[in-house]
């Protein structure tokens, strides 16, 4: 059962965490950016799973803070969806480098 | 006690008529205004008339002394217990009989300039000025607070100051305006300070609670303020040697009395009103409400009587050298009031040694009346000749009857000639100042020499003189009936108003104080007094080379009197060349450089940081979480690692 150690799965994790901070980082494109942010949500999803089995395997907090991230990650893609949506309709583009009026 | 409720609406009624002709005057009710301030004014008038009876004869006493009664009382600021600015009205005798002599001249006033000021721009302006001027002087000698004093105090500068420069357009009424309220203003401030020091050793600003306080036997304020000292002078010398200053400021005493000829720049019946028979008693009236206090200070009211005696002297020696004729009654105002002042300072508290205090205010109250008369005369002079200048008239008697009869009395009057009003007061002057002060005495007869001298002078030269001259005829005659009742009025009182029997009224302790007069005793002003009415008239009666001779014999004393002894010039010479580059300029410096540097300074300063910074909001989302991820991770750093 606990042939895996838990240092695998946080290497896991923080590689996913990782490909998603360098996603968010470099994309242009929005949809991407937001696809970035979803792999970082569920790197941290494994992180509290993986505590949660090998630290206090008796409880299951960990378990309801991942499905309350993944409720509003759902959420959250719509509101980015429908905000991309919106750009596109005023700006005929997706690209962030299109959308930098709001400065100084 | 009886019903006083309708007192408020005295000072009440000019304040709204103010504010309705101020907002809605020129462009609503135009020429109506002014018969609209003046009716508002002879309500106001005959209800203080309707006060003055209740009081005096009805219920004012109490086992034979006049009680001071508070008909209204709104505690405003209260600061301390007993330490409290109200708004009050007092009504004691003085109160009563300035606010008669307030509201009626007042009246008077707002009558002739009916005719006087026909046909001026801004009509609706000038009557709005009045009401204010009115409001604010009768809140003024009704006030039972010394704060409440003070806050009219500055009312009454500002609608003078408003009423000196109505004539705008001419810069020496702007100049004479901007004068007159700076002087004041600096007088006030020793006014302020003054009841500053009151309240603190007082520990009360309630006008008739400080007299209690202050002149009970060994009470602990009084120990107070005469034991503490400063520059060896007790504290109680100095609180009412400023208070005096402040009075001395609106009385037009030496050395703050230069506003006053300049003043005269305002319209004739303004200065009737403000700058003869109100406002410059203003210093005589403080005074006079915080009496009981002055006549425990025997320093301060030294202090009082010299100012006014000196005053007085100088202003009569340049009122005989003077040839603006308006100039002329200002200076003449002056040494009245200074009569007035030395005649308060040689008084003391109760019986026969209040006798100069009771003088003081029969005399305030005569004067009001003929100062007013010889004033608005002297607008109807002016209004026909259209000059101030005395060598522009001469022989207008013929044209003039009812100005000429009222100038007469008035003059008269003022002269001190037997069975006139002002003969009354003054004698009682005199002898309250030769039973305590022989030096005083001796300066007052010569002053009344003088004012004898001065004012037939001024009478001669205005009426006799030359032959009447041609141009004076097709002007528009001597004037509306609106400004030849006001004389008429007034010359009745000018004649009349000395046979009251003032001292059963006013005395310093509210009793009945006998006065007898001496016929012995006025042998000696009457005497002179007529001399010198008969000096005048051999010297201008006709026109002759005469007073040329006499002028350059008296030489350097006649140049140094007819340029005022060279005060406005003293005056310039200290401040142009001693307060501006020495105190102005080095705090103007210290200003603009270090205060205003300051300032200056903090403003560049966040506006070069944020120029720097503002490159961080590029507009660009990645950017933005960059710092937040770098943050984060800082934060991680610094709490994990380096926070122990």
């Amino acid at each position: 059962m606990n042939s895996v150690p838990i240092s695998h799965i946080l290497f896991v994790s923080t590689a996913l965490f990782c490909i998603g901070m360098f996603g968010l980082f470099t994309r242009r494109n929005m949809i991407t950016m937001l696809m970035s942010v979803e792999l970082m949500l569920n790197s941290v999803n494994i992180n509290f799973v993986a505590f949660n089995k090998y630290l206090y395997p008796g409880k299951l907090d960990g378990i309801f803070f991942t499905i309350f991230i993944i409720t509003i990650a759902a959420a959250e893609a719509a509101v980015a969806i429908a905000i991309i949506i919106n750009l596109y309709r005023s700006h005929q583009s997706i690209d962030v480098e299109d959308a930098t009026e709001m400065k100084f | 006690m009886a019903n006083y409720s309708y007192i408020p609406w005295i000072p009440l009624l000019p304040l709204i008529c103010f504010v309705v002709l101020g907002i809605f005057g020129r462009k609503h009710i135009g020429n109506a205004s002014g018969i609209i301030g003046t009716l508002s004014l002879a309500v106001s008038a005959v209800l203080s008339l309707i006060a003055a009876d209740q009081y005096f004869f009805v219920d004012g006493k109490l086992n034979g002394v006049y009680q001071k009664i508070t008909a209204f009382k709104y505690v405003w600021l209260e600061f301390a217990p007993n330490l409290s600015i109200d708004i009050s009205i007092v009504l004691d005798p003085v109160s009563v009989m300035m606010l008669v002599v307030v509201t009626f001249v007042s009246l008077m006033v707002h009558l002739f300039s009916l005719g006087y000021m026909k046909g001026e721009e801004r009509f609706a302006t000038y009557y709005a000025f009045l009401s204010l001027f009115t409001f604010s002087m009768l809140g003024l000698v009704m006030a039972g607070n010394l704060f409440q004093v003070y806050m009219f105090w500055e009312l009454v500068g500002v609608s003078s100051f408003l009423l000196i420069g109505y004539y705008f357009e001419k810069p020496s009424a702007v100049a004479a305006s901007k004068k007159a309220f700076i002087v004041t203003r600096f007088a006030d401030l020793g006014f302020l300070i003054g009841i500053l020091i009151m309240a603190f050793y007082g520990k009360t600003l309630d006008i008739s609670t400080l007299i209690q306080k202050l002149t009970a036997v060994q009470s602990a304020e009084y120990t107070g303020m005469a034991t503490a000292g400063f520059l060896g002078v007790s504290v109680l010398t100095w609180g009412l040697t400023l208070v005096f200053v402040g009075g001395a400021g609106k009385s037009a005493m030496f050395p703050l009395h230069i506003w006053l000829p300049d003043a005269m720049e305002g319209p004739t019946p303004v200065s009737a009103l403000i700058h003869a028979a109100t406002m410059v008693v203003a210093g005589v009236y403080l005074v006079a409400r915080l009496f009981p206090v002055y006549s425990i200070d025997a320093a301060a009211l030294t202090v009082v009587t010299w100012t006014g005696a000196f005053s007085a002297l100088l202003a009569a020696v340049i009122a005989c050298t003077q040839t603006d004729i308006k100039r002329v009654l200002a200076y003449s105002t002056m040494s009245q009031i200074g009569y007035m002042m030395f005649a308060l300072g040689v008084a003391r508290q109760g019986g026969e040694e209040g006798l100069g205090y009771m003088a003081s205010m029969f005399h305030l109250f005569t004067h009001a009346f003929f100062k007013s008369l010889l004033f608005l005369g002297a607008g109807a002079v002016i209004h026909m000749v259209h000059s101030n200048e005395m060598k522009d008239m001469g022989g207008l008697r013929k044209q003039m009857p009812v100005t000429h009869f009222a100038f007469l009395v008035g003059c008269m009057a003022i002269a001190g000639v037997p069975l006139l009003s002002g003969f009354f007061s003054k004698e009682e002057i005199l002898l309250a100042a030769w039973h305590s002060n022989k030096l005083v005495y001796g300066v007052a007869l010569f002053t009344a020499a003088l004012t004898a001298f001065y004012m037939f002078r001024l009478y001669f030269s205005i009426f006799w003189n030359k032959d009447a001259q041609a141009h004076h005829a097709d002007k528009h005659g001597e004037g509306t009936m609106s400004m030849k009742l006001p004389l008429i009025i007034l010359s009745i009182l000018a004649i009349g108003a000395g046979y009251i029997p003032f001292s059963h009224f006013i005395t310093s302790d509210g009793s009945v104080l006998e006065t007898h007069t001496d016929i012995v005793f006025s042998v000696a002003p009457v005497v002179l007094s007529l001399l010198a009415i008969a000096l005048a008239a051999s010297l201008y009666r006709k026109q002759n080379d005469k007073p040329d001779k006499i002028a350059k014999a008296f030489g350097g004393l006649y140049k140094a009197a007819s340029r005022k002894f060279y005060m406005d010039e003293l005056y310039l010479f200290i401040t142009k060349k001693i307060l501006f580059p020495f105190v102005g300029q080095p705090i103007a410096w210290i200003d603009r450089n270090i205060v205003d540097g300051l300032m200056n300074g903090l403003a560049s300063a966040t506006a070069s940081v944020s120029a720097v910074i503002k490159g961080l909001q590029s507009g660009k989302v990645q950017a933005y979480a960059l710092y937040f991820f770098g943050g984060v991770a800082a934060l991680a750093v610094l709490f994990i690692y380096l926070w122990k």
